[in-house]
């Protein structure tokens, strides 16, 4: 009787996990058919990490025409300066149109720079405690980021969306100019899940070749 | 006048300040025609006093809400690896020195540096060799760079999302 009902719940959790997996598959082969301007504009979720990372990420998204709306920027909470980067890149959009309209979360930090394997996991882990509320909530169409560890579970977070079936997100990753032979750490995770995934250097490129190369775009 | 601005950003970078204060690489600027050295010298313990370079006019400060005014007003700037510093330093057009930090572990920043070297637009070296790369370097050499076109990148998400 044990027995039956243990391997009953073995094959049910077996069910689920491939079930997931199909689901995944299915999502990841999309991304190309996904083409969310149809419906006028596209919400976007931008990753602010630190420092760098925000100007670089902030430059890209100075490029990007007003119909890129709503705007949700999520920085890590350990961060100062990145919000003020936002708020004067906002304002000086805002001349240019009537109706800005962008909003700053903050989550936990997945990593600091240097910090270790094992913390990183827990960290990350605890970073994705509140991305879920926060993804599942704005319901973005597309995630865009540049390498900061805070990306990984913002992106997880729009991956499950599609998961489930709730909203197809786009994941457009931007490798971080600096990176010229080798990923980062998120760049080397999320070249597997990005729908686009830009790298900035050729010698990447040849080594990565699922990636984009269209030259410096920060 | 002729100006040396050196700029290590956020980090704390007390082997290069104490190079440049040492008596071989103030002579190698001296010789150079280098009348004013600007440090900004961040998070560091290390600041020298007015003293310490004779024969230059020295200026230190920790930071500043900008130092574009120090980047268009200097005839070389001496770097840090650090990308912002960089990518800033060299949209400007002045000629750049960076100085790797080899104390830093998994310093992947080296990558832009030699990688931006290869393509002449700067020239880079450590603390140990700071003093030969000054005698010997050719600022004439160097080659202006482009910067990104994230324009570029709006064209492509245009399409990607159905924009166009």
């Amino acid at each position: 009787m044990f027995v039956s009902a243990f391997c009953g719940v073995l094959c049910g959790a077996f069910l689920v996990v491939m079930l997931f997996l199909l689901r995944l598959i299915t999502v990841l082969r999309t991304g190309a058919e996904c083409k969310p301007a149809k419906k006028g504009s596209v919400c976007v979720l931008i990753v602010a990490g630190s420092g760098g990372h925000t100007t670089e990420v902030i430059r890209l998204m100075g490029s990007l025409s007003q119909s890129y709306t709503p705007r949700h920027y999520v920085i890590a909470d350990t961060d100062k300066m990145s919000e003020e980067k936002i708020r004067t890149f906002e304002a000086s959009k805002e001349k240019s149109s009537t109706q800005a309209q962008f909003t700053i979360h903050r989550i936990p930090r997945s990593r600091e720079v240097r910090q270790s394997w094992s913390s990183s996991v827990l960290s990350t882990l605890y970073a994705q405690l509140y991305s879920l509320p926060l993804v599942f909530r704005l319901r973005p169409d597309m995630v865009l980021c540049n390498g900061p560890g805070t990306c990984i579970p913002l992106c997880t977070a729009g991956l499950l969306l599609g998961i489930l079936g709730l909203k197809r997100v786009l994941l457009v990753y931007v490798e971080s100019i600096c990176r010229v032979e080798s990923l980062s750490l998120s760049g080397k995770i999320l070249y597997h899940f990005a729908d686009y995934f830009f790298v900035q250097w050729k010698p990447l490129q040849a080594k990565y070749p699922k990636s984009i190369y269209i030259g410096r775009i920060v | 006048m002729k100006t040396v601005f050196v700029t290590v950003g956020t980090t704390c970078f007390d082997d290069l300040i104490v190079s440049l204060t040492s008596d071989e690489v103030i002579q190698a600027l001296i010789q150079r025609g280098y009348t004013d050295l600007v440090l900004q010298v961040g998070r560091g313990s290390n600041i020298p006093d007015a003293h310490s370079c004779p024969g230059l006019r020295l200026e230190v400060f920790r930071f500043k809400e900008s130092i574009a005014e120090n980047i268009q007003s200097a005839d070389v700037v001496i770097s840090h690896a650090g990308a912002g510093s960089c990518l800033e330093v060299l949209g400007t057009g002045k000629p750049l020195l960076v100085v790797i930090n080899d104390k830093l572990m998994d310093n992947h920043q080296l990558e832009l540096a030699k990688q931006l070297q290869a393509d002449g637009h700067l020239l880079y070296c450590t603390c140990s060799t700071l003093a030969e790369t000054l005698r010997n370097m050719d600022l004439s050499t160097l080659l202006p760079f482009q910067r990104g076109q994230p324009e570029n990148f709006a064209q492509f998400m245009d399409k990607a999302v159905g924009f166009v």
